[in-house]
């Protein structure tokens, strides 16, 4: 993974003493709060409804154990013992002061990290496929572009105060495991006819209160000016961008006014002079510099066939579960990748304890791998654990609870926090999603029902992803009141799609039951090897309208 | 330390008309040789400048004055709008309507690279002591203060980062250049 | 024009802790908070609750209704329930897990 160079880290550590100056700033009146709040929200400090909130960074979600290690000795110093890992591959903690925020910032200056940009209307983490480095569809990592987009977007001074936030998410494999057609800048590393790598460009895609999937801006944007192109687009929206209306102030809604094709002309446009000019030109020695950080580990030459592997799948009965679900296929053979589910049976989707941080740490030096990944599924990946040691990797999980055996099933569910904790939410989504969670406990029944992407956001800010969800719910305000708006058929992978809402919403007592109803639909009406989505594109909203909404007094 | 008030005096705002606020240019506080004013006032003897609006109505006789001239433009109106007059322009104002609203950036980044301007780009209305640094990067050179801002403020703001990541219309050495310098 | 009992609240800058306006002090728990009985009384409370922002002890000051409902104190929206307590999936969290704590509400 990426290491600080001496310039990486007087950045870092100028940035602490920065919003160290800006704190005492604040706390002596010279800024008032109006002031203040765009600029802690730069350094990822929200005030939510208990206590601030600190988004930290976890670039294209990659961290090493020293830096596990950090974030459990957070959690115990200035919070509560635990953290949240988010549908952005950030992690968040819940209970900070503000006045402990420069010492927090400092402290994890010290192990290479900071919460710059993870809030703000400025360019966010960029977000990257968890499986980079692993997957055996993978045309390049996409981490390497995702890291010089990263330098290049950190302190931009023109574009630190655009209309509104900017996510740009990077995938480097045929599947899309990074949702690039929902963000506002999506790339995908892809071969043309030569056979070279370039970018196709997205822009205007979103989540929120009005979805858009992204429209191709650049079809085959050369590696060398990515940047260029980036820039361009970035001045266009900057320049152009609504100012008016929170709500409409994203790149999707000039996206959509504007149309593709004179987005692209505007973009082309500034792309021409900005690459006459030269000066963004990512020379093919510093790609290949930042590529050398990403480089694999060295593979052990070995075999795909691992008796210990298949022993303990034979004798041990959670294992052969947790395999079944949790592990998939390595380019490398002998190689396994490995999902850490933080989805135990009714608990809270994504959260973390410091012991469980620390013992994360303690196994990859003990298995002697460098790295984990946070998925903006909420859940953790082990990239390349050899296959001979699954058997003695899920034992230490499963001691600390992070063995349950439900990837990508029914129970794997992503909620944001919700009116539980957020200043922003009309609705509390933990509890829909832990009653869900324990409704469909049974592992047979999960299996059964296979693939499910279920996803929850407690307000239209969608941070739970709910319009790319097989299964979205949306909790909305009713006088004070909580209900459930319920969507099918949305995906966030390549075959991108916003999620159609099913009809009126749901009241917290009835909207676990409605679920339960659809996907008996499922059950009852797919055919050969459908997943749930499949069946929702092929049978439409009806049966399933029908379904959820049976024993309701009127007619839908 | 300032007694609570941010950069920009909260109280008054300034206005076409009204008396200037300090100036600081290239760091240091200088005298401001030029005079807003209002659309239907009457001009200055000497450096003046007009808004947007005006120029256009009264472009012939502005730039046929032998007095520097300098345009204001509002937050939602592009440079692009003043043509090729721009290099007849001894200043640019750039308004900052509030803080947060970040155009004038990408107009000042424009007016130094796209239109190649060499006068002085003028900041003006509410922006922050934390904005300095990337105003002077995308080619503000002056900016409207409140009156106890010191040039000891501006000159920390400048210092604040001692690197920057990516190039913008300072020229100023990047990461990536010191990089190259330094395995060379 | 509301007429119902409201609370002023606000966040504590120092460290975010939720705050209730009672007689002169902000106090953290609810079952402590001043209740306004009259809107012009609330509504001048949240005017004086300028003094707290400008000498920096809170932010965001601003009103919320509660009722009595079985001679107990309870907000009437579920936020602010929400907010008095703490996280209703961590009950061993926030005000809601120290000793003080109105378990009524």
């Amino acid at each position: 993974m990426y290491r600080y160079d001496e310039f990486d880290a007087r950045f870092v550590a100028d940035r602490v003493a920065q919003f160290r100056y800006q704190v005492e700033r604040r706390l002596s009146g010279e800024l008032t709060e109006d002031e203040f709040k765009p600029l802690r929200l730069m350094n990822g400090l929200y005030l939510q409804l208990h206590a601030y909130m600190l988004r930290i960074a976890v670039p294209y979600g990659t961290l090493a154990p020293k830096q596990l290690r950090m974030l459990a000795h957070i959690a115990r110093k200035y919070d509560k013992g635990y953290g949240h890992f988010t549908t952005r591959q950030n992690i968040q903690f819940n209970w900070i002061k503000l006045v402990d925020v420069p010492d927090v910032l400092a402290d994890l200056a010290t192990v290479e990290m900071h919460a710059i940009q993870t809030s703000g209307n400025c360019i966010r983490n960029v977000t990257a496929d968890h499986f980079a480095g692993a997957a055996r569809d993978e045309i390049e990592d996409p981490r390497i572009l995702a890291e010089i987009v990263r330098q290049w977007s950190s302190l931009h001074p023109e574009f630190s105060f655009l209309p509104r936030k900017f996510k740009i998410a990077v995938s480097g494999s045929e599947h899309d495991r990074a949702a690039v057609k929902f963000h506002d800048v999506g790339i995908e590393i892809v071969k043309n006819g030569k056979g070279e790598t370039g970018y196709r460009v997205y822009a205007g895609g979103g989540m929120g209160r009005t979805p858009y999937i992204g429209h191709v801006v650049g079809d085959f944007v050369e590696k060398k000016d990515i940047l260029a192109f980036l820039e361009a687009v970035m001045r266009v929206y900057n320049q152009s961008g609504r100012r008016d209306n929170i709500y409409k102030a994203r790149i999707k809604i000039l996206v959509n006014a504007l149309g593709a094709e004179e987005m692209r002309r505007q973009v082309m446009r500034e792309f021409e002079e900005i690459k006459a000019s030269g000066t963004l030109e990512v020379p093919a020695e510093e790609v290949a510099n930042i590529a050398r950080y990403f480089a694999p580990p060295a593979f052990e030459a070995l075999s795909d066939e691992a008796p210990e592997y298949e022993a303990a799948r034979a004798s041990n009965e959670a294992f052969r579960a947790w395999t079944d679900t949790n592990v998939a296929r390595h380019r490398a053979p002998g190689y396994a990748i490995a999902t850490i589910s933080l989805k135990p049976i009714g608990g809270v989707p994504g959260d973390a304890t410091h012991e469980q941080l620390d013992a994360l740490a303690h196994l990859l030096d003990e298995f002697g791998m460098a790295e984990l990944r946070v998925s903006h599924e909420q859940n953790l990946v082990l990239p390349h654990v050899r296959r001979k040691d699954l058997p003695a990797v899920f034992a230490k999980l499963e001691a600390l609870g992070l063995a349950t055996p439900n990837a990508g099933l029914v129970t794997d569910i992503i909620a944001c926090p919700g009116l539980d904790y957020c200043d922003l939410a009309n609705a509390r989504s933990i509890p829909i999603a832990q009653k869900i969670s324990e409704r469909f406990a049974d592992l047979a029944r999960q299996h059964d029902i296979g693939e499910l992407k279920i996803k929850i956001s407690g307000c239209i800010n969608a941070c739970g992803h709910h319009h790319a969800g097989h299964i979205g719910v949306l909790g909305v305000d009713k006088k004070g009141v909580e209900y459930y708006q319920l969507q099918l058929g949305g995906s966030g992978a390549e075959d991108a799609s916003i999620g159609e809402i099913l009809g009126p919403a749901f009241g917290q007592h009835e909207i676990v039951d409605a679920v339960e109803g659809v996907i008996d639909v499922y059950l009852e009406r797919r055919e050969n090897d459908e997943r749930f989505l499949d069946t929702v594109r092929r049978l439409g909203l009806e049966p399933f309208k029908e379904r959820a909404y049976a024993g309701w007094a009127f007619h839908i | 330390m300032p007694d609570g008030r941010s950069i920009y005096d909260r109280k008054t705002q300034t206005a076409p008309g009204s008396t200037s606020m300090p100036l600081i240019k290239d760091g240091a506080f200088a005298e401001d040789h030029f005079q807003a004013v209002a659309d239907d006032a009457p001009l200055p003897a000497n450096g003046t400048i007009v808004s947007l609006a005006r120029f256009k109505k009264d472009r012939e006789s502005l730039l046929a004055r032998n007095a520097p001239l300098g345009v204001r433009l509002q937050s939602s109106e592009s440079p692009e709008a003043l043509g090729d007059d721009v290099h007849r322009l001894s200043v640019v104002v750039l308004e900052f309507p509030k803080f947060r609203d970040g155009r004038a950036f990408s107009w000042a980044r424009m007016l130094r690279t796209r239109l190649g301007f060499k006068g002085e780009i003028r900041a003006a209305g509410h922006f922050l002591y934390d904005q300095l640094a990337f105003m002077t990067r995308v080619g503000f050179d002056a900016f409207e203060v409140r009156e106890n801002f010191t040039e000891a403020e501006f000159a920390r703001a400048m210092g604040e980062m001692t690197y920057v990541y990516q190039p913008s219309a300072d020229g100023r050495p990047t990461i990536r250049d010191l990089r190259a310098h330094a395995h060379s | 024009m509301s007429q119902a009992d409201q609370i002023l609240t606000a966040n504590r800058l120092r460290d975010g802790e939720v705050v209730y306006w009672s007689r002169g002090q902000w106090v953290t728990a609810l079952d402590a908070a001043e209740v306004f009985e009259d809107d012009a009384t609330a509504k001048a409370a949240l005017k004086g609750a300028d003094a707290s922002v400008q000498d920096r002890t809170v932010v965001n000051p601003y009103l919320f209704e509660v009722r009595v409902e079985a001679g107990v104190l309870r907000p009437v929206k579920e936020r602010e329930i929400i907010r008095a307590a703490g996280p209703s999936v961590r009950l061993d969290l926030g005000k809601q897990s120290t000793e003080a704590f109105d378990v009524s509400l």
